[in-house]
């Protein structure tokens, strides 16, 4: 499958960023997942594979100011943001020198400096935060943006209406991110939504809504930066809905059998991350060889990363009573 | 006779009991029939009584219970799933405001006979949003029956209970417990709601329990045994309406109270239990009651810390100890 041709325009070095950072997090994740069966990683380890797009195509078009929220399948979306992944690594081990501490976990990544507001593992729960931002945002007259992701099951709670309502009542520079993966843990969409059309859901709320392939890393770009521009000069909010895929189940626990072997395969020939390579390939003469550099360069900073983990302690006991209060 | 299976099996048999038996009762609540439950309470429902009677939802916990309280309203008997106990959160103000209060504000005209089933533990390493233990909130609401089985046999006796209760019931699971073995008996039985059960008879020293903590407290009993005391175990299994005659029954014959709890001490269910027990059995004491809860923190992922901030078994053995003057 092609990639898009209408786009914005980006420098080589961009282009090359970007598939670097969609390596880099699927190669975590991969790596993550061999942890967690190893036994190094516990609770839950909602993968994002399929999904890496999405985040590098939307956080790529940010300034490091601007704010990102998450929900609990926040790996890629926190290493996008610029956290280094040695501090995701090690949080997910429960190490003291995790990004939270080893007290949040894989669903409660918070990288305040970066702009990384969480890992919320509460479905839909990230919506209503989304708001509060915008809102010290606007008061504090500075033009910075936040963008929310969010998945297709979160559309159906409470909390998504009524942070559309407010949000668009009041004007705030919210990008509010519908990561459409067609299933919320083993529900598909038309089972859970009266419209399977999700994007309408935005329609009542009167906010300016877009869709885009979120397989395609260059379209996702392209629609963010035209967003996040309209966000930050107009102050005002907007929807987007990027169709993706999760090549796994909802968790590593998962095996995923509401799926066909056959659907899997389909979503999988239209990889975000192979399709970027052919396109640097064919359009930037990258040879061969400069992706196998690339690929050592990432391998190594994950198994940096693990090496990190894997050697910091874990907290100590008097860590349990430490931030309870300010 | 008797058979041995998990709590999960014998609350998916009394699912499966309770359904054949009355058509009204429906279970309902996320990923309920095509995957079975998220911890496979409901695993084979959808095949046996199809999906008018098993549906699954979308993800919304408050139009969820606000589903189960309106079908209860006119006459069915639903069963709702909430997944775990942290989500009921997004749905208090319907638990709370509708479905407790609605038959005391009709002049007793409604009846709300609505299950709402919700797993809740630490230990699984899930994080502070995901590993609560909040039955110390619903048991505060006087119309709302809370139940805690710490057994398979209980928790198949109980929930049929509850199902054929007439009132809200939130049916409290524990997520470490659902692959516990246990004996069940053959046939149809019902364990009565509202009632406590002496698990294990002792004189020295009660000690009172529910959930996971009940199962460490009969570990501790045991080890206490090899240390020369002899402590009873008293199992609270519903702890709204709570059983106050058994558990002062039990201190007032061995004169000592220690009560595991897994939530938070400050103002959780060992602050009940503690206070009936005083009104109750002050002149029996031999000892202050003491408690032994969790941390009182949000919950820690990093295992180390979260296995910190959990009761062990060792915290029981040794407040018994203590308060046996043995420490
Ligand atoms: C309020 C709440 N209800 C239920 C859950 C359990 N749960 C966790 S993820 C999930 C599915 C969410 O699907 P979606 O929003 O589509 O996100 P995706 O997993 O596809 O990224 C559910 C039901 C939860 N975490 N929070």
């Amino acid at each position: 499958m092609a990639i898009s041709e209408k786009r914005a325009i980006l420098t080589k070095n961009e282009l090359i960023s970007m598939y670097k950072e969609m390596l880099l997090i699927r190669t975590f994740e991969e790596k993550a997942a061999e942890m967690y069966t190893r036994g190094k990683i516990g609770g839950f380890l909602h993968l994002y594979s399929g999904q890496e797009a999405v985040a590098v195509g939307f956080i790529s078009a940010l300034r490091p100011d601007d704010y990102v929220i998450g929900a609990y399948r926040e790996h890629g979306q926190c290493i996008a943001k610029g956290t280094d992944p040695k501090y995701v690594m090690a949080e997910l081990f429960g190490k003291v020198t995790g990004i939270s501490k080893g007290k949040g976990g894989s669903m409660h990544l918070f990288d305040i400096e970066k702009g990384f507001l969480g890992g919320h593992g509460i479905v839909g729960g990230g919506m209503p935060l989304a708001v509060g931002v915008g809102l010290a945002i606007k008061y504090k007259k500075e033009d910075k943006v936040c963008i929310c992701f969010f998945g297709d099951g979160a559309v159906n709670e409470g909390a998504f209406h009524e942070a559309m309502n407010m949000v668009a009542l009041w004007k705030l520079p919210v990008i509010y991110v519908l990561e459409n993966n067609l299933y919320g843990m083993g529900t598909p969409i038309y089972r859970a939504s009266s419209i399977p059309d999700l994007i309408r859901r935005a329609s009542c709320y009167d906010i300016e809504r877009e869709q885009v392939d979120g397989m395609d890393v260059l379209a996702v770009r392209d629609t963010a930066e035209r967003s996040i521009r309209l966000a930050r000069e107009h102050s005002e909010p907007r929807f987007i809905e990027a169709i993706t895929y999760r090549y796994r189940g909802h968790s590593v626990a998962d095996p995923g059998q509401y799926r066909t072997k056959e659907e899997v395969e389909e979503w999988r020939k239209r990889d975000p991350i192979v399709r970027m390579e052919k396109y640097l390939k064919d359009n930037l003469f990258i040879t061969d060889d400069d992706l196998i550099a690339i690929r050592d360069e990432v391998n190594a900073k994950v198994q940096e990363a693990v090496d990190f983990a894997e050697s910091s302690p874990f907290p100590p006991p008097d860590a349990l009573y430490e931030d309870v209060y300010a | 006779m008797a058979q041995t299976i998990t709590y999960r099996e014998a609350l998916n048999q009394a699912l499966r009991e309770e359904m054949r038996r009355d058509s009204n009762i429906l279970v309902l609540g996320e990923d309920v029939a095509a995957y079975g439950g998220a911890f496979k309470v409901t695993e084979g429902l959808l095949q046996e009584f199809g999906p008018e009677r098993v549906i699954d939802t979308p993800i919304s916990e408050e139009a969820i219970a606000g589903t189960g309280i309106g079908a209860a309203m006119v006459g069915l008997r639903p069963v709702v799933e909430m997944m775990t106990i942290n989500f009921t959160t997004l749905a208090m103000d319907q638990i709370v405001n509708h479905a407790v209060k609605l038959r005391y504000m009709s002049g007793g005209q409604i009846k709300i006979p609505l299950v709402i089933r919700a797993a809740q533990a630490a230990g699984l390493q899930l994080g502070a949003q995901h590993s609560q233990n909040l039955e110390s909130w619903y048991a505060h609401v006087p119309g709302l029956k809370v139940v805690a089985p710490s057994v398979p046999a209980d928790a198949k006796g109980l929930l049929k209970s509850a199902i054929r209760d007439g009132n809200p019931v939130m049916f409290i699971e524990h997520e470490a417990l659902y692959n516990a073995k246990g004996n069940v008996p053959d046939g149809e039985y019902l364990t009565p709601l509202a009632k406590a059960e002496v698990k294990r008879q002792g004189k020295d020293v009660t000690i009172i329990s529910y959930l996971r903590t009940l199962i460490l407290a009969m570990k501790a009993a045991e080890h206490l045994a090899d240390l020369g005391i002899d402590a009873e175990v008293v199992d609270v299994r519903t702890l709204r309406p709570l059983d106050t005659e058994t558990i002062v029954g039990s201190v007032r014959k061995t004169h000592r109270a220690v009560i595991v709890e897994e939530d938070w001490k400050s103002v959780g269910m060992g602050a009940e239990i503690s206070a009936r027990i005083l009104e109750g059995a002050f002149d029996y004491l031999d000892a202050p009651v003491m408690r032994v809860a969790l941390a009182e923190v949000p919950m820690p992922y990093s295992k180390p810390l979260e296995q910190l901030a959990v009761p062990s078994q060792d915290d029981i053995v040794m407040a018994v100890r203590q308060i046996m003057g043995k420490a």
